[in-house]
């Protein structure tokens, strides 16, 4: 059997990898971005300098052709039935496919603001804008972030760490409210100021408007009127499933690929995972479950497998030095009444303990690592609260000699 | 590339490290590998031309030695300057994570202190000049009969002290410390080619190789370096119980070699000279015997290993990229399995640049 995966990022990767490791089937992943896999989450240390691009490589070149896994550089442009399935390419034949997995992954969601698409107005999610982020930066010194999300405050700490002045809008009153608890929300928020971004708080933006001399990106003005300076504007309003060689392939599609709890499609023998795939119950767009669906859709081929069933939630994140981690729900109108919160002096770490009638129902760390298979077990065994803050060291998972946390 | 820092960070941070011509191989990175061989070579071999400057050393050397500075001095007190100076640099940079200022402060002291002024003012007292840092296998001759015996059959109680002393450490100590803490209480806290990896080096600790390719040739020449050093040690062993057997003239020619290729060769010229290219790390990675033995007990007789949280691992590469030690650390923590490497020498660094809370050194 033939099995075409159309996209490497994690969610196709993972699932070439574990198809290899369950099954002898023909594996190709097609991919127009880079021609190898490599890790989207790392774009960020590549543009401050971290790491080259071949450092966000988990694999050497080596490992595919060792595994079996055919990659091929190309972009797919349609998918046809004709006996089989067959997959047409903007460059060369067309293959036949037993089995497609489209891994298509998600691209920024603008709004249609005038100016959008000036020179120096980009978005920072794929190989491309980073890029052009490159390019975008010689010679800028003023930018513009729209969008107080998780891709935002990455490409605000990337051009701060260029040497370029960044103001950010963010909608909510403050940086991440929409998810946070108000003194989570308060922390990040004042450490990201310290670091000398212009945070502006309940602004969106307005239009974004070229200089006079040239087509590129002058200013941005804000909802409330402003004149802001920007060599470079970085939309990061959000992202939404990239569907359109779905749908022009005849799969059914609504915010996404609509897909079953086996990740099925509409159509016999394509499946859809990632970011791309939209359940019953909505998107699920994190690194994390992205793995997850690569990895059960392998098992749904090879074994039949059951339906995917999501654990417990968690995440994580970093804000300039302060990483976060959650495990479980935590409303963001957590207070007293129905969660513990403990920080410490410095206000670079805090830790939250939610919980309804007693019984544990998320951990918040913020400054604080804590052990994800601690947290999960007392939130999957309803553990008493009382119980979770005398027991709470052994989740903590800092590195030797910090300060202990007594929450 | 125009980085400026405007504010002082509450983390480490490796900003425009890849850009960086000294950090990346780049020309400086070339001179700089050339200027420290060149020097490697004049104190091992042609040392006339480093007289005028160690005897710019002589007042040093008379107050702490009671005598005229020779090269050994002039190396010594340049190999201390540079863990004391680029040890500061370390505290500076690493300030936030405790677990490197202990470590960067007990590094710092040991050479100051074990390598640099005991040993001095132990030759000033006209007793043996011993440091109490270094053990067999890293230094072969502290096991050797005619040291080993002089000093535990000596009736001076210093230097009995020190034949036990030696014994303890290689035999008790090494496997005891190694079983509870990893190797890491050696490399990573006492031995001074530690300190000057960990202080001097630590600005080159991306370039060491994370290939697949340079793992099977570390593993290979470093224990074929063990072997060595052990077949040196017996042959020394077998010529002194019997000097008439056949071997005998035959050991010290050897341990001879030993000291000309693997002492001074491999662990002075490739392994400082080669900071800047291949990271600070060539010499215990892929020659140093007691680094080996150590390896040998982490893998198999260690509670030590690096723990990772779940499945929380992003992949961005951050470990491996700074793994002095040419670990890919990302192989292990993306599929949520502990590391347990034998070269791994616990410096910490893949849990301080790890952005999501992965990583974790851990004793139990």
């Amino acid at each position: 059997m033939r099995i075409v995966i159309i996209g490497n990022g994690v969610a196709g990767i993972t699932a070439a990898r574990h198809l290899r490791k369950l099954s002898d089937h023909e594996i190709i992943v097609v991919s127009d971005e880079a021609p190898y896999h490599f890790s989207r989450p790392a774009m960020m240390y590549v543009s401050m300098g971290h790491m080259t691009f071949d450092n966000t490589k988990p694999y050497e070149d080596w490992f595919w052709k060792k595994n079996r896994i055919e990659v091929v550089h190309n972009k797919v442009r349609l998918i046809r039935k004709d006996g089989g399935l067959v997959i047409d390419l903007e460059s060369g034949p067309s293959i036949d496919a037993d089995v497609v997995i489209l891994a298509t992954g998600s691209e920024p969601a603008w709004y249609g603001w005038q100016g959008e698409h000036l020179p120096g107005v980009q978005g920072y999610v794929n190989k491309h804008d980073l890029d052009l982020l490159e390019r975008n930066l010689a010679g800028a010194r003023n930018a513009v972030v729209v969008g107080g999300g998780l891709i935002g405050i990455e490409a605000a700490e990337v051009l701060h760490s260029r040497g370029v002045h960044v103001a950010m809008l963010v909608r909510e009153p403050a940086f991440y409210r929409k998810v946070f608890p108000e003194e989570e929300s308060t922390m990040v928020t004042q450490h990201i100021s310290r670091q000398g971004i212009e945070l502006r708080c309940s602004t969106e933006l307005e239009k974004i408007v070229a200089g006079e001399n040239g087509g590129r990106v002058d200013h941005v003005i804000s909802s409330s009127g402003e004149h802001i300076q920007a060599d470079i504007v970085i939309l990061a309003t959000g992202v939404k499933p990239r569907i359109d060689l779905a749908r022009a392939s005849g799969v059914d599609v609504s915010r996404g690929i609509l897909v079953n709890d086996r990740f099925e499609t509409s159509i016999p023998n394509i499946y859809a995972i990632g970011d791309c795939a939209e359940f019953e119950t909505g998107v699920q767009q994190l690194w994390y479950t992205a793995r997850a669906h690569g990895e059960h859709v392998a098992r749904v081929i090879v074994e039949g497998a059951g339906p995917y069933v999501r654990g417990t939630y968690f995440n994580s994140a970093k804000f300039f030095d302060l990483e976060w981690q959650v495990y479980g729900v935590i409303p963001p109108e957590s207070d007293e009444s129905n969660s513990v919160y403990w920080s410490d002096d410095s206000s670079t770490r805090s830790v939250r303990i939610a919980q309804s009638n007693g019984v544990v129902s998320g951990v918040h760390g913020i400054g604080v690592r804590l052990r994800q298979e601690t947290c999960v077990h007392w939130i999957e065994n309803g553990t008493m609260i009382d119980v979770v803050r005398k027991q709470f060291q052994e989740a903590v998972f800092d590195p030797e000699f910090t300060r202990k946390v007594s929450v | 590339m125009n980085y400026i820092e405007l504010t002082v960070p509450d983390s480490m941070r490796n900003h425009g490290t890849m850009w960086s011509r000294w950090k990346n191989r780049g020309v400086p990175a070339y001179l700089l590998a050339l200027v420290l061989t060149g020097f490697y070579v004049m104190v091992y071999w042609f040392p006339e031309p480093l007289a005028p400057l160690a005897s710019l050393l002589d007042p040093l050397a008379h107050l702490l030695r009671g005598s005229v500075a020779d090269r050994w001095f002039l190396y010594g007190t340049i190999y201390t300057v540079a863990v004391l100076v680029m040890g500061a640099r370390m505290l500076l940079r690493y300030r936030t994570q405790r677990y490197h200022v202990y470590r960067t402060l007990t590094l710092m002291t040991v050479q100051l202190m074990m390598s640099y002024l005991i040993p001095a003012l132990l030759a000033r007292m006209g007793s043996k000049e011993f440091y109490f840092s270094y053990f067999w296998p890293l230094k072969p001759e502290y096991l050797f009969p005619s040291n080993i015996s002089a000093l535990v059959q000596s009736d001076n109680g210093l230097l009995m002290f020190m034949g036990f002393w030696t014994i303890a450490m290689t035999v008790v100590a090494t496997p005891v410390l190694t079983y509870f803490y990893g190797k890491r209480w050696y490399c990573s806290w006492v031995c001074g080619c530690g300190a000057l990896a960990e202080t001097a080096g630590d600005p080159f600790r991306q370039n060491s190789d994370k290939t697949l390719a340079a793992w099977k040739i570390e593993r290979w020449m470093v224990h074929s370096v063990l072997a060595t050093i052990v077949a040196v040690t017996g042959l020394i062993w077998w010529a002194n119980i019997d000097p008439t057997s056949p071997i005998a003239p035959y050991a010290h020619e050897a341990n001879r070699v030993y000291g000309f290729l693997i002492g001074s060769v491999f662990s002075g010229v490739i392994g400082v000279g080669f900071y800047p290219l291949m990271g600070a790390r060539v010499w215990c990675r892929f020659g140093c015997p007691m680094a080996a033995v150590l390896g040998l007990l982490q893998k198999y007789a260690s509670r030590f290993r690096i723990t990772t949280n779940g499945s929380q691992c992003i992949s961005c590469g951050n470990c491996s990229t700074y793994c002095e030690m040419g670990i890919d650390v990302r192989a292990y923590a993306q599929r949520g399995e502990d590391i347990k490497r034998a070269s791994c020498v616990g410096c910490g660094v893949c849990a301080t640049v790890c952005p999501r809370g992965v990583l974790k050194l851990e004793n139990h």
